[in-house]
């Protein structure tokens, strides 16, 4: 009745905001997720894009990276990236085109920012994510130091590491979507 | 016997006796049963006769169960897991396809290929968050992932180095599983990823997404958004029942075609971005080094191929006669439209008959008639999908690609069969 008495525009403007409020959400879905907040949303989020989007406050040497490499990376990695358990990181610089080529950090990555994003989420293999961030720049610089790509003094942090462009970076072709 | 024969000619369709299929339907089952020939499965059944009755027609059988489990005489077909020095979760185990049939691979002998070992994952504490260019950052438990529309579909998930040993210089030992083994088939149930993205709303400027797994590894591989809304599905079910731990449980990535890695197990968060990220394993691994030094990056389809797997080395023949070649064949490019199969290394080809169901981006099973004279011979099978690419032999694959490709090796495999019955790789 009361619905009856008020004009039709009026009706249909409500009936409009009652879709519309529903059109903003998808149209084929149960809407079954919850508002992710801002906070889980940094706790969770610890990709580094090549930008250098994501990098952490916080800043590392060669220098303070060869002490935390001794102790937690030598293990696996050998003397000053020569490999040993597992992959070698330095080195191996011009090897690519040839009979047998060395694929290490220094030879082959193509980011320097991947560098941070993986130690940082595996690394040590058997203590993943317990590394501090400062530490983190740190076994950077220093993985980049040992592949002569950086100073042993220069400091890696969110403004220097996406700046750094590794040796191997232009010879990647994109297989998708294409070359341009 | 001479009628049969009469009735039913053994035309041969390639050389070295590949046979129409014809010889095994129906007539020709009643050729065999005439015993004109002696129909061998490559795993000779045993050929004790008795008139005694077996002691499990005796007494009453085992009760049922909760959870079955197969027969303990086949218990030795296994995977064979094999882990990176100083790790035990790091590595892969392989599929014996040389023990199987059909199309599905059985959930417990899917291959494995683990960075960091199998999380033990409480699905109550389980989340999966999309966020990045959306609208709306969402996170869903897998209680509510149970309550969206599911579909199922059957696809095979290949590992972008199986096969690596092809590169060799030297033809590997091993079985077919152990060569090939890092490419299995199921059912996988789920969402469609597409569903759950519209629903957050997808910023239509982002060109792809981040997948990340909640490994100890955090595995992450980038995906085009384009393929994510073509056919990416939220798997939770392999199979029938919930995915299994080594395959992801409680949720895995599943990208139908891509090389497997991109599949990404345990999944957990889902980032939408303009670019791809970059990660460890979309850069320095999984990317494909070319002669002149430069790499592909971002080559995800897995390309066609078949593979013999009966015979095939560990299963010799005994004797000659008519057997069945059996094999697989697969492509990330939709359906395969035809297996070709020759006896006689390559000299002569003859098309193998298809099982049905042939679908798109699964494996196919494939079937030859073959009346092996007992002599040297060498067999091959080759692959071509709807694509119309054609499976190459493994000179034109290193030619293309070259030898330092490392990864989607899909050369013909050739396997010899020696006047023993013994079977054992070979190139060319």
């Amino acid at each position: 009745m009361f619905m009856a008495k008020l004009p039709a525009t009026i009706f249909v403007g409500f009936i409009f905001f009652i879709l519309g409020s529903q059109w903003a959400f998808a149209q084929n879905g149960p809407n079954l997720g919850v508002l992710a907040a801002s906070e889980e949303i940094v706790a969770w989020d610890i990709s580094i894009s090549p930008d250098g989007n994501g990098l952490p406050e916080g800043s590392g040497t060669a220098v303070g990276g060869k002490s935390i490499y001794m102790e937690k990376c030598l293990v696996c990695h050998g003397q000053e990236g020569s490999g040993l358990l597992n992959d070698r990181l330095a080195g191996g610089h011009g090897t690519l085109d040839g009979p047998a080529p060395i694929k290490t950090v220094g030879s082959y990555w193509p980011y320097a920012t991947t560098i941070f994003d993986y130690v940082r989420r595996a690394m040590p293999y058997l203590q993943p994510q317990t590394l501090s961030n400062e530490e983190v720049y740190a076994l950077t610089a220093y993985l980049l130091f040992l592949n002569g790509i950086i100073g042993e003094d220069e400091a890696m942090d969110a403004q220097t590491l996406p700046r750094v462009k590794m040796p191997n970076r232009d010879n990647f072709i994109l297989a998708y979507p294409g070359e341009k | 016997m001479p009628e049969s024969k009469k009735n039913i000619p053994m035309e041969e369709v390639a050389g070295n006796g590949l046979l129409h299929r014809r010889v095994f339907l129906s007539q020709g089952a009643a050729l065999i049963s005439a015993g004109s020939f002696n129909l061998l499965t490559a795993r000779p059944a045993s050929a004790q006769t008795t008139v005694d009755i077996p002691p499990w027609m005796k007494v009453p059988g085992a009760g049922m169960s909760g959870y079955g489990s197969r027969a303990a005489h086949e218990d030795y077909i296994q995977r064979n897991p094999v882990s990176a020095l100083g790790t035990t979760g790091s590595g892969g185990s392989r599929t014996p396809l040389q023990s199987l049939e059909g199309m599905i691979t059985p959930s417990a002998l899917h291959f494995e290929r683990h960075h960091s070992g199998i999380p033990d994952i409480n699905p109550d504490d389980h989340r999966l968050l999309i966020h990045g260019m959306v609208d709306r950052p969402l996170i869903f438990t897998m209680d509510a992932l149970s309550r969206y529309p599911m579909v199922s579909r059957i696809h095979f998930i290949e590992c972008s180095g199986n096969s690596r040993v092809g590169f060799n210089i030297e033809p590997a030992l091993g079985s077919c599983g152990d060569l090939h083994g890092l490419v299995s088939c199921s059912e996988w149930t789920g969402v469609s990823l597409a569903i759950l993205l519209e629903e957050a709303g997808i910023d239509p400027r982002a060109q792809w997404v981040l997948a990340e797994g909640a490994d100890a590894a955090v595995m992450s591989r980038s995906v085009p958004v384009e393929k994510i809304m073509d056919d990416a599905l939220l798997a939770l079910y392999q199979n029938g029942e919930r995915l299994r731990p080594d395959n992801g449980y409680p949720i895995r990535l599943l990208l139908p075609g891509y090389e497997g890695n991109i599949s990404v197990k345990w999944l957990r968060r889902i980032k939408v971005t303009a670019e791809p990220t970059m990660t460890r394993d979309e850069t320095s691994k999984y990317t494909d080094l070319r002669q002149d030094g430069k790499s592909l990056i971002f080559t995800f389809p897995m390309e066609v191929k078949s593979v013999i797997t009966s015979p095939s080395p560990g299963l010799s023949m005994s004797g000659s006669g008519l057997y069945e070649i059996s094999g697989l064949a697969w492509s990330g490019s939709g359906k395969i439209i035809a297996v070709e199969v020759s006896a006689d290394g390559g000299r002569s080809w003859a098309r193998a008959a298809l099982s049905e169901p042939v679908l798109s981006k699964a494996m196919t099973r494939f079937r030859m008639a073959w009346r092996w004279n007992g002599g040297d011979a060498v067999i091959k099978s080759r692959a071509i999908d709807e694509s119309g690419a054609i499976q190459p032999s493994r000179d034109q694959l290193l030619e293309e690609k070259g030898t330092k490709f490392n990864y989607h090796y899909n050369g013909i495999q050739s396997w010899r069969v020696a006047s023993d019955g013994e079977v054992v790789n070979v190139y060319g």
